[in-house]
């Protein structure tokens, strides 16, 4: 049986003045499954899991987000889907000025939920933050910790809200290769616990293949070719080549 | 060809304020209403900025005090000393002086702060994280400068005049009853209350070139460091050219 998609994009343009990002890209994330997205810096890897969350706009094309399309959405309803989809962003993204407890409570105070007491969103936050092995760091604020823990901390964040969804923007870049590593099996475990469906984008060939199922490559704005690790490592095409170096 | 792309930068950034400042007002006054914010950033521009306007306020009142004095005595009018100091501080001096400290604190922090936060994704994460960063960021700061330029003019009023108190007895001898009373009989409602009015524009010029420049920050940490720049320059700017044309209208409608 074919397995339902959770996030189908067809025929998605995308271009900032005369630079056309995406042309024409196209693509299915299965239910449960964890896809790599691989392209070289510049090749618009972000600006496509930006258009798929609603910070960019496509010029043209489809994006349904669990088979609604996303050009309906109006405010109240990206609340609602955004609370189902986890994003980790390329910059980690925390908020400079509040504490990681503060950070982590910032989608759940902010998302109209049904109401979590204090001590539920306490246990909640000291949960997650054990997941990512860093409870002891809750009082801290984002400038006091290390590039990684920032990382981890901020992959925490994408995971409280427990989502369907999770979109990972480059989460082993700018790490020793030990980290990386445990951040790629903490992916691993994130899908299997969870069973969620990822996007992972990345250029890190190891944590690509220890986190995915399956990997797309991004090249010239359009989807050039897809398939499991071991399929496109024995591909001959010499752009397919490059990245296996 | 390098002058008309000046012109042309020149009226998009107008274009580009007007359509924040028309944002503003669609959005600022829907809810959700975001008051714990509010007062946060009233916090932060108000309370924070008092020592540096007091103490700025206080050393002008001295020094113009101590400056006019000369000019006083040789038309022999010494004791009109402190009847021309209130009126001058009140009028101009103070308004203008808490605006343009303000404009350097708190429209540059404005500037660095947001315009980091655009750098570093941190405004396109608070938007998937449930929240509109406009109403959340934007509005409370616009808000909350409107709102707190007054009062700490007000401050800077009170203050400036206690430094021309010190300074009127530096060399005469005037008892604090008789300044006081001087004081208030030279300051009428349509000094202050023109005065007072032109602070909330200050506040409101100040909240959206800071909170613009910040929001539309250019990519990387050198735009940061530009946005808070032309925060400040432009923001200083504005501050003039709102006290010139308050003067012209308050002299239309005859209140001098
Ligand atoms: N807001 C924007 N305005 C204009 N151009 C943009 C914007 N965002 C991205 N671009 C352009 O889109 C292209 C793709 O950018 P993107 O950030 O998606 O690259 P990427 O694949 O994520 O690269 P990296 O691996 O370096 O993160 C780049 O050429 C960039 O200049
Ligand atoms: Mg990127």
């Amino acid at each position: 049986m074919e397995k339902e998609s959770v996030i189908e994009i067809r025929n998605l343009n995308k271009s900032f003045g005369s630079n056309h990002v995406l042309t024409n890209f196209e693509m299915d994330l299965l239910k449960g499954e964890n896809l790599a997205v691989l392209g070289k810096s510049g090749s618009g890897k972000s600006v496509l899991i930006k258009c798929i969350i609603g910070l960019y706009f496509p010029e043209q094309g489809s994006i349904k987000l669990f088979d609604r399309d996303i050009s309906e959405f109006d405010h109240y309803e990206w609340d609602r889907v955004r609370q189902r989809i986890g994003f980790l962003f390329q910059s980690n993204a925390l908020y400079d000025s509040m504490t990681i407890r503060e950070n982590l409570e910032f989608p759940l105070r902010r998302h109209e939920l049904k109401h979590l007491t204090d001590k539920e969103t306490e246990n909640l936050i000291i949960d997650t933050l054990s997941n990512v092995g860093l409870e002891h760091t809750i009082d801290m604020m984002p400038s006091e910790l290390s590039g990684g823990m920032r990382k981890r901390i901020a992959l925490a964040r994408a995971l409280i809200l427990k989502p369907e969804i999770i979109l990972y923007d480059e989460p082993t870049t700018g790490l020793d290769p030990i980290t990386s590593r445990e951040i790629s099996h903490l992916i691993l475990e994130v899908q299997k616990k969870y069973n969620t469906s990822s996007i992972i984008i990345s250029h890190d060939m190891s944590c690509i293949n220890i986190a995915s199922n399956r990997i797309i490559m991004l090249i010239e704005g359009r989807c050039y070719a897809q398939g499991d690790y071991d399929h496109l490592k024995n591909m001959e095409d010499e752009k397919v080549k490059e990245f296996f170096l | 060809m390098k002058n008309w792309l000046n012109i042309k930068n020149f009226l998009d950034e107008i274009g580009g304020i007007s359509n924040f400042i028309a944002r503003f007002f669609q959005e600022g006054f829907k809810p959700r209403y975001e008051f714990a914010e509010l007062i946060r950033q009233c916090y932060w521009v108000g309370y924070k900025s008092l020592p540096l306007v007091g103490i700025t306020a206080f050393i002008m009142g001295l020094v113009l005090t101590i400056q006019s004095r000369p000019t006083l005595v040789k038309f022999g009018a010494e004791s009109m000393l402190p009847m021309m100091v209130s009126v001058s501080l009140v009028r101009e001096i103070s308004p203008v002086i808490t605006a343009l400290i303000c404009a350097g604190k708190v429209g540059s922090g404005m500037g660095a702060e947001l315009g980091s936060m655009r750098v570093t994704e941190q405004i396109d994460a608070m938007e998937v994280s449930g929240t509109n960063p406009f109403k959340y960021l934007i509005v409370t700061r616009i808000i909350a400068t409107t709102l707190m330029l007054p009062i700490l003019s007000n401050l800077s009023n009170a203050i400036s005049l206690y430094g021309g108190y010190l300074g009127v007895n530096i060399r005469g001898n005037i008892s604090w009853h008789l300044y006081w009373t001087q004081v208030f009989n030279a300051i009428s409602y349509s000094d202050l209350l023109p005065s007072v009015i032109k602070t909330f524009f200050f506040g409101f010029a100040i909240g959206v070139v800071g909170c613009y420049k910040g929001y539309f920050s250019s990519k990387g940490t050198e735009g940061v460091g530009r946005s808070a720049n032309s925060a400040v320059v432009i923001a200083s700017l504005l501050v003039f050219i709102i006290d010139l044309i308050a003067v012209q209208i308050v002299d239309l409608l005859g209140l001098t």
